[in-house]
């Protein structure tokens, strides 16, 4: 290979390398380019170790790169897309949307409890829907227009969480510990006399908020203005990390950063392919407590989980890892869309498991209840829960210990 | 001690009983030659702190440890001035009636952090900085990292810029718990550092802990690596590997049987859930496995 082939190789492998996702900077280029003056560019092994250290800088971009390479500095089979990570777009046999109810379509579902139903009756009688109705409207019976207005008002709403003080400080001229650094300085214009004080306080900083988020089949009613409260969350605040779940576990932090909440929605639906199925819970947390806790719940987050907690996994696995989510974060908050109607009971299995880790049980079915969790959000106090009290049965815990609020 | 080759690189690590794959010591080799920090990633226990401590042996030079925290800030990690002894020399000047406070903020008021002292000017030779768990800091400490990372300098406001003479070789390790960022990660070769295959944890064991009993090394990293098979909340590391090889020595253990395992099974899982999980029949189960290997 002469000079000119290897820069242009060095380029065109770059180009395949952001082609598929893989953000690399010139900086990496030239790095690249001179690591290739230390190592024999001939020996194929060293220039892949070669290109790794200098162009990768992310654990997950380690199997496009491997593929890409394999790809360009062919020997090996051509490019095998399914081994890398890259978000392969299976096409639906139906049309690529989250379950949305069509103007006037609102009695051909058959809830999965009575209750539903009656609930169902009640949203059809309301005809004049103005704003103020619809705050108070369960979002399983809006129309399809009507989730759209709910969603421009979700999009006012503030989001404030509550502050965490963290051990980083700043200068403040009131109190906290003396900043004798700033003292000396200043004290160097009157002759070393120090005129005035200066202090240092702590800084205080948002708490990030995780949300795992139920899709499946129990939650179909819900999940399209809930995903817009996720969006909306994710938008309006810095850190947030967002999950959904059925039977497996997504990451959509990064699918929901996108500002139309339709593209993001869409986004969501092409990259989750178990919409609307079942749900195991369990093993959904214990996923998320394996492989994502530790690198998502750091900095003392709040979590919430969103879901009817209808499981049809393992109780027992349930309770575990919830009791582990919980020990690993701030508050744990469940959200349940069902618990907007007074008469329900959070007696289904799941829900019962779970019950004893919560520090929060929720309603989120309309949008008060929705406002109403952001102003809990933002007065949470920073101080850590009070140890848990050990107890043999959880059914004790339901009805005295957590506050079960209706709006 | 300069390097010509890859490969002399990796037996010098492999003579200080650091068994390095080919990718890693290329990442350390073009670190050196690039002049770059390398950013090393991976689960905890894989031998990231391990490989800047055998570098700084092998190099002959100073180990100089940053260990990250949450908090950490400047005047832990770069610098701080002594202001005691600022505070005796305002007095003695006004008492001894010499206006010369300014010199205050000189040299010798100013007290070394681990970051300013790796590139303090008066060293003959480059020494290797650890930056030790990055993720555990938080995010405005990587800002106070750029200027060092980049340009191997550090400017104090009152004094002025300090360069260095031999820029050190800095290692960067993080286990993840955040991302680290991009402006940061920008200025750093990287490399992600990965369980050990069977062959190459059987090398490491044997040149970490020289006198041990062949079949029971063996044994020991099959064991291992069904472990990291099975769905644990914590994977063991080869740093877990070591302990427990160690352990097994200390009781004189010549090859696994069930109640040895089942004694010193503390020392390779961490959670109590994992001992639950793995504790009596999953134990039996990999004994037979690896027996039958």
């Amino acid at each position: 290979m002469t000079e000119g082939h290897i820069s242009q190789h060095i380029v065109g492998f770059v180009h395949l390398l952001r082609s598929m996702g893989v953000r690399v900077g010139t900086g990496n280029l030239v790095d690249f380019a001179e690591a290739l003056t230390y190592v024999t560019v001939t020996d194929r092994e060293a220039l892949h170790d070669a290109a790794l250290c200098t162009l990768i800088a992310k654990a997950d971009d380690l199997p496009i790169f491997e593929s890409a390479f394999a790809f360009y500095f062919r020997r090996l089979s051509a490019l095998d897309l399914q081994a890398t990570n890259l978000p392969v777009i299976h096409i639906p046999q139906r049309p690529l949307r989250l379950p949305r109810r069509k103007p006037g379509a609102n009695d051909d579902e058959t809830g999965e409890n009575p209750d539903d139903l009656e609930e169902q009756k009640v949203g059809a009688t309301m005809v004049y829907s103005g704003s103020e109705t619809l705050r108070t409207r369960d979002f399983g019976s809006y129309s399809h227009d009507e989730v759209q207005q709910a969603r421009d008002m979700m999009r006012r709403m503030k989001w404030r969480p509550a502050l965490r003080r963290t051990r980083r400080s700043r200068r403040d001229k009131r109190r906290g510990v003396i900043d004798l650094r700033s003292i000396m300085r200043s004290s160097m214009r009157s002759a070393g006399e120090p005129l005035h004080m200066s202090y240092r306080s702590p800084r205080y900083r948002r708490r990030p908020l995780v949300v795992l988020c139920d899709i499946s089949g129990s939650m179909d009613r819900y999940s399209r203005m809930l995903l817009q409260f996720v969006h909306t969350l994710n938008d309006g605040m810095d850190h947030v990390e967002s999950f959904v779940f059925g039977t497996r576990l997504t990451r959509v932090t990064r699918l929901l950063r996108s500002r139309d909440v339709d593209d993001a929605v869409a986004l969501v639906s092409k990259q989750v392919l178990d919409w609307s199925g079942g749900t195991r819970i369990g093993n959904t947390i214990r996923e998320f407590n394996v492989r994502w806790s530790r690198r998502v719940l750091s900095r003392g987050p709040v979590v919430l989980v969103i879901s009817d907690g209808w499981d049809r996994g393992d109780p027992t696995l349930l309770s575990q890892e919830m009791a582990r989510l919980q020990r690993s974060c701030h508050r744990l908050i469940w959200l349940n869309p069902l618990l907007g109607n007074p008469r329900y009971q959070p007696l289904t299995q799941g829900m019962v498991a779970a019950m004893p880790y919560i520090d929060q049980f929720i309603p989120v079915h309309n949008l008060v209840s929705i406002e109403q969790l952001g102003s809990m959000l933002a007065t949470m106090p920073d101080v850590k829960r009070s140890p848990r009290r050990v107890s043999a049965s959880p059914r004790g815990h339901l009805n005295n210990e957590h506050q079960v609020s209706h709006e | 001690m300069t390097f010509a080759h890859i490969e002399d690189l990796q037996d010098a690590l492999a003579q200080r009983n650091y068994i390095a794959d080919r990718s890693l010591t290329t990442a350390l080799f073009l670190a050196m030659k690039l002049n770059k920090p390398l950013l090393l990633e991976g689960e905890a226990g894989v031998g990231k702190t391990e490989i800047a401590k055998t570098l700084a042996s092998l190099l002959d030079t100073e180990l100089i440890r940053l260990q990250c925290y949450e908090g950490l800030d400047a005047s832990t990690a770069i610098y701080e001035w002594n202001y005691p002894r600022q505070l005796l020399h305002i007095r003695m000047a006004e008492a001894t009636q010499q206006a010369s406070a300014v010199d205050i903020f000189s040299r010798e008021f100013l007290i070394q952090r681990p970051l300013l002292h790796a590139i303090d000017a008066s060293r003959t030779k480059a020494p290797v900085l650890l930056i030790d768990e990055l993720d555990r800091a938080d995010e405005e400490f990587e800002a106070f990292l750029l200027e060092l990372l980049s340009d191997w300098q550090i400017t104090i406001p009152e004094l002025g810029t300090i360069k260095a003479v031999h820029p050190p070789i800095v290692i960067v390790t993080s286990n993840r718990t955040r991302e680290v960022h991009d402006a940061l990660k920008r200025r750093c070769l990287f490399h992600w550092v990965d369980y050990p295959v069977l062959e190459k944890e059987l090398k490491i064991l044997t040149a970490r802990v020289p006198g041990i009993n062949a079949i029971l090394g063996r044994q020991i990293v099959l064991f291992v690596q069904e472990l990291r098979r099975l769905d644990l909340f914590k994977i063991p590391g080869v740093a877990e590997t070591i302990d427990w090889a160690n352990a097994l020595a200390a009781l004189q253990t010549t090859a696994l049987t069930f109640e040895s395992v089942d004694d010193t099974l503390g020392a390779i899982l961490k959670y109590q859930d994992d001992l639950q999980q793995i504790r009596g029949d999953a134990v039996r189960a990999i004994l037979a496995r690896i027996g039958s290997a």
